[in-house]
């Protein structure tokens, strides 16, 4: 070992003393990122989510963003977590520690590294001369040989070799061992073997920093109260939670990157909610399940089921990424015609084609909003982590019903599928679903005859019925042109009664969807737009430029069709920028669209390299757009 | 798709069901497909089958993809819901249907562009559910509505009107059926109602996803010489030996029906279904014995028909999936939303 040392030609005995003075970073209590490099498949995400956990409960706001490769296993993938005691918590672009496990990206892991920072590696293994920085400060451990003492067999000693490295950086940056300890019994409550393998591991890492560097490291942890009514949560699980709350009984989805967790989740929370166990006569017991899960043969059957489930009269929804939308076009298409409501939950991901699927964007939006041929537009919701996933997802069963129309609600692969600190979801018991204009057969009984696309309402939506109710009710559904009677058309007139009014449906449902949120300062003479996972990396950019001295207005659109409030928000600043995660500037051309704001008002700043966007991003990119 | 309602002319009284309707209350508006067409003759048996039966109207839904057969659902039972939806979707569609409201009576019409090209995959995997429902494929081996072109049914060597050898193989729905499992398997023939309305009764009384192939020439685009699908060749290569009779739980077995020669299958409420004068003594629950008896009949260039094959235990997607009884559109919110209170526990292991 010391042999391996020398090797990477650290000349001071005491690792933690060899940066160069000028690089040494200053003390930084709750405000630093780190980065663990790792082979996927080796069970690496236990490790940092117990770091991550464990620094959530210590009440310093904490993100984890896992970046990890469309494989199972053996190849590189990263996680980072930042933590930022005022709460900025958007991808960090420069770590301050770096956990280098992966000998095959060693030299972008080295290089990641800020000036003054840290880098954790297996010193069982040479580092390449030519990699070594001198300044940042190189913390090796012998992770490999430390650990085949320990553990013979040898899966469990990859997995336990991951443990060690966060009893190391445990160490490293402070982390109260109480916490973790605390954490790996809850987690290994039933299985005392793992739960004592994993103390030991952490134990071991903990220990071997403890006693060969300068422990703590000036990048460190503080207790505070930042997560007092917070949780720790992934949106897709948040997204479920809220199929789960809103009433929906029957679910219809094809496995698919980075959506297949929203279906897994309602399927598990369900067994937990809706299924009972039934006693009969004889003493036996049963199960019945209140709900049904179809995996379908493809997207574009998912969401057929959906739209027969909503005709029959379930609350219904998919849940999909990008591609699954583009099967699914043809009946989105018919489902709007008809006027049948259907949930979608679309966990965005980098496209086009099969894209990056492990990787994030919010390229959707224009495919969304106007899916399907023909003249089609649809109600689209923007949660922005995932607590509004949990509160969008079970609106838009509401604005679905109501309105008789497809919802989408955008979420994407960042919110979906990392852990996010948000406040603890709400429930308002006094709350009852809007099951929308729905005749029952005495609803049926009283009036003269039913007709399926007459008798509009404030919201130009008409009654529907369900099958099974009554034959007064019965009507022929049809994805061809129909009349305001329902029936068959081939006349101009006719049809185009019936598609004015959808149209005028379709805007009316603006005053029902979440308002934008908006933040104004004192003379600010530009505006920022932005949408859904933006909002954290965007809102520290603003920060930073007012500290600047720049003033900026922020706007957060929460949905589509946009309400009047955007339109003034553009024509009351002289240009504002719109931040988003695609190449094309899909929330500005549907800006430009449908509030005919002028191109000239509207400015752009995109990210769409896959990963999530970053403060640092927006502010080069604001003050680039803003400078003359 | 466009449709006449029919003139209500007084007639003298008709013989009403048990429910106290007519069979004019199991007809839908006036088809606006070519006179002759094979459809009208199924869309008659659908009527009596549904008339016969007793069944309430409002609990029928009927839906369909697009296509000539597709059209057919506005032309029965005009007080049923009917869903008229996209080319080859109609499965998946009645697939969320069934799963929301399992009192009702789901059946699908189809064609065979519908259900074996542009929707294989969707008929496929309905049948793998087990979707308790009546799917028929009304069988033309053509695309009718644009004109004749060869359907995925059509024979090889059979030729357009113009003439043209199709030279490519067909998909035989009922072999593709008994290779996946399908519970309830039959064929008919359009002109053939006496064979047809048993299997359609037994079909609804079926629990489960029941098959029918029902061969239906197209009167414009494939009646012609070097046709197999019109009714001259029908009539002669028809194979109906297996006959069956479909008996309510209230009816009597007759005895006219030769017994020494037949099977009887109890249904899932009662209701039974004689086979008799059965080939080989052909057991219409042995798949494999289905299997042999189609394949060995197609090599003669026949075409068997009737009720195949029927597995009546065969556990349905509900089954499958332990539903509860009660359609799940009846349940109520409060039994569905799980409230404040849980929430909170439930994100205890959040924190």
């Amino acid at each position: 070992m010391t042999q391996q040392i020398d090797q990477i030609g650290l000349d001071n005995p005491d690792p933690t003393n060899s940066t160069n003075g000028s690089h040494k970073l200053s003390m930084k209590v709750n405000d630093f990122a780190i980065r663990f490099a790792t082979v996927n498949g080796t069970g690496s995400a236990s490790a940092n989510n117990l770091l991550l956990k464990a620094i959530f409960r210590m009440g310093v706001p904490v993100s984890g963003k896992n970046l990890f490769p469309s494989n199972i296993q053996g190849l590189p993938t990263w996680y980072e977590i930042r933590v930022n005691g005022s709460g900025f918590t958007s991808r960090a672009t420069s770590f301050d520690l770096v956990v280098a496990m992966n000998t095959q990206t060693y030299e972008a892991d080295i290089a990641s590294v800020r000036p003054g920072g840290y880098l954790i590696y297996d010193s069982s293994w040479f580092i390449p001369t030519k990699l070594l920085r001198n300044d940042i400060t190189f913390l090796g451990i012998p992770f490999s040989t430390l650990f085949a003492e320990e553990f013979s067999e040898s899966r469990e000693r990859i997995l336990m070799r991951n443990i060690g490295y966060a009893g190391a950086v445990a160490a490293a940056i402070s982390l109260d061992t109480t916490v973790l300890s605390e954490l790996l019994d809850e987690t290994y409550s039933s299985n005392e073997k793992l739960r004592n393998s994993n103390h030991r591991a952490l134990e071991l890492g903990y220990n071997y920093a403890m006693e060969n560097f300068h422990c703590p490291l000036p990048i460190r942890l503080e207790h505070i109260d930042s997560n007092k009514d917070k949780i720790l949560i992934d949106g897709n699980t948040s997204t479920a939670l809220g199929c789960i709350y809103a009433g929906a009984t029957v679910a219809a989805w094809y496995p698919i990157t980075p959506a297949t967790s929203v279906a897994e989740n309602f399927t598990k929370l369900c067994s937990r909610y809706r299924s009972e166990t039934i006693t009969l006569e004889d003493g036996t017991t049963e199960v019945k399940n209140n709900y049904i899960v179809l995996q379908a043969e493809d997207e574009l059957a998912a969401l057929a089921m959906v739209v027969g489930a909503s005709w029959a009269g379930a609350r219904a929804f998919t849940s999909t990424s990008g591609p699954g939308i583009s099967l699914m076009n043809e009946i989105l298409g018919l489902a709007y015609y008809t006027e049948i409501p259907a949930v979608i939950i679309d966990v965005q991901r980098t496209g086009p084609s099969t894209g990056m699927p492990t990787r994030v964007q919010q390229a959707d939006i224009m495919e969304c909003a106007y899916a399907s041929h023909g003249d089609t537009k649809h109600i689209l919701l923007f949660p922005a982590d995932p607590e509004e996933c949990f509160r969008f997802t079970a609106k838009a069963f509401d604005l679905a019903e109501h309105f008789q129309t497809p919802v989408m609600v955008l979420s994407d692969l960042d919110i979906g599928m990392n852990d996010w600190v948000v406040s603890k979801l709400d429930w308002d018991d006094n709350y009852n679903w809007d099951r929308g204009r729905v005749l029952s057969a005495e609803d049926l009984e009283s009036i003269p005859k039913f007709y399926r696309y007459s008798d509009e309402d404030a919201d130009f939506v008409t009654p529907r019925t369900l099958p099974g109710i009554s034959t007064k009710g019965a009507y022929f559904n049809r994805g061809s042109g129909h009349d305001r009677f329902g029936g068959y058309t081939e006349s101009s007139d006719s049809y185009i009664q019936v598609v004015d009014r959808l149209v005028k449906k379709h805007q009316a449902s603006a005053k029902y969807i979440p308002a934008p949120i908006v933040e104004t300062k004192p003379g600010a003479r530009f505006g920022v737009i932005t949408l859904g996972s933006c909002e954290m990396a965007v809102k520290e950019a603003l920060y930073n430029l007012d500290q600047d001295g720049l003033a900026l207005d922020y706007m957060r659109i929460c949905g589509f069709p946009f309400s009047d409030d955007v339109k003034a928000f553009i024509d009351s600043h002289e240009i504002t920028v719109v931040v988003e995660q695609n190449r094309d500037a899909q929330l500005r051309s549907l800006l430009i669209l449908e509030t005919g704001s002028s191109p000239d008002q509207l400015r752009s700043v995109l990210s769409y390299g896959g990963f999530p966007i970053s403060a640092d991003l927006v502010v080069d990119g604001l003050l680039n757009q803003l400078k003359d | 798709m466009p449709s006449i309602r029919k003139p209500l002319i007084p007639l003298a009284p008709r013989a009403t069901n048990s429910l106290g309707l007519t069979v004019r209350d199991y007809e839908g508006s006036m088809s606006t497909l070519c006179a002759g067409c094979g459809h009208d003759s199924i869309t008659a048996a659908i009527v009596q089958t549904f008339f016969e039966l007793g069944t309430p109207p409002e609990l029928i839904a009927k839906l369909s993809g697009i296509g000539c057969s597709s059209k057919t659902p506005t032309y029965f039972v005009a007080g049923a819901h009917g869903f008229n939806s996209v080319h080859g979707r109609m499965p998946p569609i009645v697939t969320g249907a069934n799963a929301a409201n399992r009192a009702n009576i789901h059946i699908g019409i189809s064609g065979d562009g519908d259900s074996l090209s542009i929707g294989t995959g969707h008929l496929v995997h309905a049948i793998r559910k087990n979707v308790n429902m009546v799917y028929i494929i009304e069988n033309n081996g053509v695309y009718g509505l644009t004109k004749g072109q060869f359907s995925p049914t059509a024979d090889v060597g059979s030729t357009t009107k113009r003439g043209i050898p199709n030279d490519v193989p067909p998909i035989d729905p009922v072999e593709l059926a008994l290779s996946l499992g399908a519970s309830f398997v039959a064929r008919s023939f359009s002109g053939d109602k006496k064979q047809l309305i048993p299997i359609l009764k037994a079909a609804v009384e079926h629990h489960g996803f029941a098959l029918i192939d029902v061969i239906s020439p197209c009167i414009q685009f494939n009646n012609h010489q070097g046709s197999t699908k019109s009714y001259k060749y029908m009539r002669e290569h028809e194979l109906n030996e297996i006959d069956s009779a479909f008996l309510q739980p209230s009816e009597v077995i007759t005895a006219e029906l030769p017994r020494d020669s037949s099977v009887s299958i109890t249904m899932h409420d009662g209701s039974k279904i004689l086979f008799r004068t059965l080939p080989d003594n052909y057991d219409p629950r042995d798949r494999n014995a289905a299997v042999n008896y189609v394949s060995r009949a197609k090599a003669n260039g026949e075409v068997p028909t009737g009720l195949l094959f029927i597995d009546q235990e065969s556990s349905d997607i509900h089954d499958l999936n332990r539903t509860t009884e009660e359609p799940l559109i009846t349940l109520p919110f409060k039994k569905l939303c799980p409230g404040k209170s849980e929430l909170m526990k439930f994100q205890e292991s959040f924190v």
